[in-house]
Formats: structure tokens, C-alpha cells, sequence
């Protein structure tokens, strides 16, 4: 038989968040190696939660777990018919260390790409122009550059579905507005310093706005209410104000 | 089964526990802000613990209540009436079918919890009956109770319900109401003086304030400003800084987070909160000194005391041990 282990040293850290929560920290940074780690263990927790989690909670470089300590320690006494009382911290603790000493991190799963149709410019990216003369290029150039990438999702947060990522050409890089949008309307995508994002729902924000996607990020009807995930990698697709239509009324 | 809304009062909107599991797709928890009146409130009715309650803040609405039912009012004192007559709190009370229930301005305490039994007849979304107001999901059509809502009410009750409801039936005669002579103990704050202390572990970054900062944040008082709501209570006190600027990037925050922005003002992360964060965090509120906090008004003064990890689990378990027994002495009055 084929032996096919990758050796990967996981280094972390492992600290409280108060009784009830654990953090494991991989690293200090944006990495896309880090989130890797992230994502393994992310992805373990996804198919076999610990005893006694609430939840996890994955961001660029580290996951934290939420778990109820009541049920923890329950669960902890069954197991070594231990009298002692030590704390639930330290239990999800160890039984975490387990999992990432015996975490096949290669065996993560590969990154989805998910492609995301944009409608740049006009009336959806009133910044588009700005963006493209704040960096000395054509407004074509903007757009193409911006489709050229590919877009790691490292984390959602921030709002329901909203993707933090990384990869943006320093390029086209522009820093916010001076004055905040009071409203930007679900779909928006836009330029922040040196990111780029798509706003979920209608927030007000900062951001310089380049054009909309038809696509809704967050889906609170469906099983899983985000579009995209973390670990994704996105790609933007330039579409016509008629496509853009298209796809509004594709779905219900 | 129904309540109609006569006046919303000032935030009145439906939450339950939270919604677990959606935190990972940037989807909030929500929830009661005082999980601790949330859940004596159930168990004082019947319900599971879980169940979905109206949650009023600072100034309760006035609703009239269709059909008898049988509920209960936790929380923060809102001087509560039916038909004008005082109707005490913490304890199941028994309604008589046209009666109107109504709230007043809260104090002690700032938000109040009325429990129905049977729970309010609403869809969960994501496994939830709380309302995320931002998004307008969840709870009573994803807002908080506006003047004319007809509000509806389950109609099958526990056994334990319908236990409850015969025994406060012999006492309610031509009453418009009926409570039990026995009741759950009220949470500390509602008998506590200024400052209000609030008991708390380390935060992620405690190591990287200031000496000064260190030490004034647990021996200055901080002030709960008029900026505080259901995200957060933004407060105002010694100006807490660090001893080095941190680069820090987006990680997950809980619930009783103690965050310092630029400005050295600190911000308790609360029930709905941002899945994640970047500012500092100096400390962490014990899970059942939430509690306190959720019923500490603008205005108030606040005093943060350090305990360990240890302490901050027993006293998460004696809670836990609290209504465990809650549950069997109402068990045991049922017989």
C-alpha cells in the first residue's frame, strides 16, 4: 500500500475566552498557510463536534470554540469516572490537542471556486471612475484587474455572509471614501485599501464602490445562509446591465 | 391564542437562547440580553428553557391577552399590571381571557422578560425564535412589536402547564388573574447598590495594556453611556491604553467580551454582537454576570473584579445547579 503522508507541523497556541470559550491560534497573520490550518481543523469540527460545543467559529488564523461547560464536565465524568474538578477549559483543551496531533491536515478539503457576476460601473459602481483615475488606469483596466484575480475567502463575518478576502492587486488599491455611504444597497462590491468584498445586506459604509452582483451572499432560508464559505476561492465575472437583469429575475 | 399589542413600548421584540451555529457564516447569536430571567421565565410556565419570550426594554408595552393563559414576567421591574391591579413577578400567574397586561418604565433593571406557556406561535429561523433586528429575520416578522400586532400564542401546553393552570384555577374564583404563592429568586442586581460590581477573567490581550490601565480597570468605576444597546454597552472612565501598539487582525468575540477601541473606551460585546473583532480585548464578563450588565440602564455605574477561570466555571455550575432545582421544586409542588 501506498503511504502518502504530507508531515506538516501544526503549531498553535490555546487560550481561554473566558469559562466558556477556547481560541487556537495558529499564527499572527494573513496567510493563506495559516487559514489552511484554520480550515482543517474547521472542517474536522464541522464533521465531528466535540462534546458539549455550541459552536465554532473559524477567522484568518484561528478558530474558537464555544462549549457549554455543564455538558462538557458531564460528559468528561462519564468518560474517566474521574472525581476531581478540573476545568471544562481544560478538558476541550485536551481533547482538541488530540485532534490536532492526529490532524491529516493534507486531507483538507479542496477549495471550491465560486464565481461571482458583477455588473461594474453606472449606476452600481458610482467609484468605478474614481478608482481608475485615483490609480492612473482605464476604467476597462480596473475592471479587468479586478476579474483577473482569484479570491480567497479566509473568514466570514463582519455581516451575514460577507467574505473577508485576500489576493486583491495592490494595483487597484483605494482608500476609503472620506465620508461614509449612509446606505449601501445588498450586492454592492467594493474597494477598501488594499481589500475587496461584496456587501451582503444594506449597511451604511465607506467603502468605494465599483459595481453589484445579482447574486444574494446571504440566504437566511436555506440550510446553509451563506453563498460563500471559508476556505472558497472566488473569481469575478464582468456582466452587462441586461445580464444583470437576467439573473435578478432567474431568481425568485 | 393571541395577545394584541396596545402599545409596543419602547423595544419590545421576541428572543430566545440564541441562534447557535451560524456564527462561522457571519450570522449573529441574538437572544435575550438577561439569559438568566429567559430561562426562569420558561421553567416558571412550563416550557422548555429554550422557548422564545417577549423581551421589553426600558419602557414595556401594554397588550391585551385574547384567550387565559398562563405566564410569566422575569427580569427588570416594570411594575407590572392587569386591569391596573399590580400582578407580582417570578412566579407562574394564571390570566384570565380579555385582561390587559401592562408595563411601565423599568427599575430596577432595564429589561423585563414575559414568558407564555405553550411559547409564541412563530417560525424558527435557523433553528431560532430570536429577532436579528439588522436583518430583519427571525422573532415577529424580523422587528420589534409595533401598536396593533396580534401576537400569536401556541395553544398546546406541557403536561407541566396544564398541571399549573389547575392548581392556580381553584384560587381565581371571579378574579381577573391568579398567582402562585411561591416564587424563583430574582437575579442579584435587582437588590445591589452603586457601582454594580461585575466579576471578570482575563481577555486575550489583558498582558498588552498598560500597568496603569491595568490597574485602573479594576479599581475606577466606568459609566454605561446613552451609546449602549443590544450590540453593546459602550462606557465612559479612565482612558485605558496600551504599552505598545498591537497589530491585531479579525478573530471571533464572545458574549461578555470586555474590547478597548483606539479611543480607550471600552465596549461590552453583548447579545448581538459582530461575529468577530479586531480591538484589544482586556477582559472576559463572567457568563452569569451577562445578566447584571443586561439590566444596568445608561447612566449606571460599573466595577470590573477579577476572578479566575475556576470561579468563573463554579459560578457558571451553581447556576446551572440553581435551575436544575428550580425545576424539580416546581416538579415537586405539582404532586
Amino acid at each position: 500500500m501506498k503511504q502518502q503522508t504530507e508531515q506538516v507541523v501544526l503549531t498553535y497556541q490555546m487560550l481561554p475566552i473566558g469559562e466558556a470559550a477556547l481560541m487556537v491560534e495558529f499564527g499572527k497573520g494573513i496567510h493563506p498557510e495559516t487559514n489552511k490550518k484554520v480550515k482543517a481543523l474547521s472542517d474536522y469540527l464541522e464533521q465531528q463536534p466535540l462534546p458539549g460545543m455550541l459552536e465554532y467559529v473559524s477567522a484568518y488564523s484561528s478558530v474558537t470554540v464555544f462549549f457549554n461547560p455543564a455538558q462538557v464536565k458531564q460528559n468528561y465524568q462519564q468518560q474517566s469516572g474521574s472525581h476531581t474538578e478540573p476545568l471544562a477549559y481544560e478538558m476541550v483543551a485536551g481533547l482538541l490537542e488530540n485532534v490536532l496531533n492526529n490532524l491529516d491536515y493534507s486531507a483538507a478539503t479542496s477549495p471550491r471556486t465560486v464565481e461571482i457576476p458583477v455588473c461594474y460601473g453606472g449606476e452600481y459602481g458610482p467609484d468605478l471612475a474614481f478608482v481608475a483615475e485615483y490609480n492612473e488606469l482605464s476604467i476597462e483596466e480596473v475592471i479587468n484587474i479586478h476579474c483577473q484575480g482569484q479570491y480567497l475567502v479566509y473568514m466570514i463575518g463582519f455581516a451575514p455572509g460577507f467574505p473577508y478576502l485576500g489576493g486583491m492587486e495592490e494595483k487597484i488599491a483605494t482608500p476609503r471614501r472620506s465620508s461614509p455611504r449612509l446606505e449601501i444597497p445588498a450586492g454592492s462590491v467594493g474597494i477598501a485599501g488594499m481589500q475587496t468584498g461584496v456587501y451582503p445586506i444594506t449597511t451604511p459604509g465607506g467603502w468605494q464602490l465599483i459595481g453589484r452582483t445579482p447574486l444574494a451572499l446571504f440566504r437566511p432560508q436555506d440550510e446553509i445562509p451563506s453563498l460563500l464559505r471559508a476556505g472558497d476561492v472566488i473569481k469575478f465575472k464582468s456582466i452587462s446591465l441586461a445580464e444583470y437583469d437576467e439573473y435578478k429575475e432567474g431568481r425568485p | 391564542m393571541s395577545m394584541t399589542v396596545i402599545r409596543p413600548g419602547l423595544l419590545s421584540s421576541i428572543q430566545d437562547q440564541g441562534r447557535y451555529g451560524f456564527q462561522k457564516y457571519g450570522v449573529i447569536v441574538s437572544g435575550t440580553m438577561d439569559s438568566y430571567a429567559l430561562r426562569v421565565a420558561n421553567i416558571l410556565v412550563g416550557n422548555e428553557e429554550s422557548e422564545g419570550v417577549l423581551e421589553m426594554t426600558l419602557m414595556g408595552p401594554t397588550l391585551k391577552l385574547e384567550q387565559d393563559m398562563l405566564i410569566a414576567i422575569t427580569g427588570g421591574d416594570m411594575v407590572p399590571t392587569i386591569n391596573s391591579v399590580p400582578v407580582p413577578m417570578w412566579r407562574p400567574v394564571y390570566v384570565k381571557q380579555g385582561s390587559v397586561l401592562a408595563f411601565k418604565g423599568c427599575r430596577p433593571g432595564c429589561r423585563s422578560y414575559l414568558a407564555v406557556a405553550g411559547g409564541y406561535d412563530i417560525p424558527s429561523v435557523m433553528g431560532s425564535k430570536s429577532t436579528y433586528l439588522r436583518a430583519g429575520i427571525g422573532g415577529f416578522g424580523g422587528r420589534a412589536l409595533q401598536q396593533d400586532d396580534v401576537l400569536p400564542v401556541q395553544n398546546s401546553l406541557s403536561t407541566r402547564a396544564r398541571r399549573l393552570l389547575k392548581q392556580l384555577s381553584i384560587s381565581i374564583q371571579d378574579k381577573e388573574f391568579a398567582a402562585a404563592d411561591w416564587c424563583a429568586a430574582k437575579a442579584h442586581i435587582l437588590h445591589s447598590s452603586q457601582p454594580i460590581t461585575v466579576r471578570v477573567t482575563s481577555g486575550s490581550q489583558y498582558e498588552y495594556f498598560s500597568p496603569e490601565s491595568k490597574e485602573q480597570f479594576f479599581s475606577q468605576p466606568f459609566r454605561v453611556t446613552p451609546q449602549s444597546d443590544r450590540m453593546g454597552y459602550r462606557l465612559a472612565g479612565p482612558e485605558l491604553t496600551l504599552s505598545q501598539p498591537l497589530e491585531m487582525i479579525s478573530e471571533a468575540v464572545a458574549l461578555g467580551t470586555v474590547q478597548v477601541p483606539p479611543d480607550g473606551n471600552p465596549i461590552i460585546l453583548l447579545a448581538d454582537r459582530q461575529t468577530a473583532g479586531g480591538y484589544p480585548k482586556i477582559a472576559q464578563i463572567a457568563a452569569v454576570d451577562v445578566a447584571i450588565i443586561a439590566q444596568t440602564r445608561p447612566g449606571e455605574q460599573i466595577r470590573f473584579q477579577e476572578i479566575s477561570l475556576q470561579e468563573a466555571q463554579r459560578l457558571y455550575l451553581e447556576r446551572e445547579e440553581y435551575l436544575h432545582q428550580l425545576r424539580q421544586a416546581i416538579g415537586l409542588r405539582l404532586l
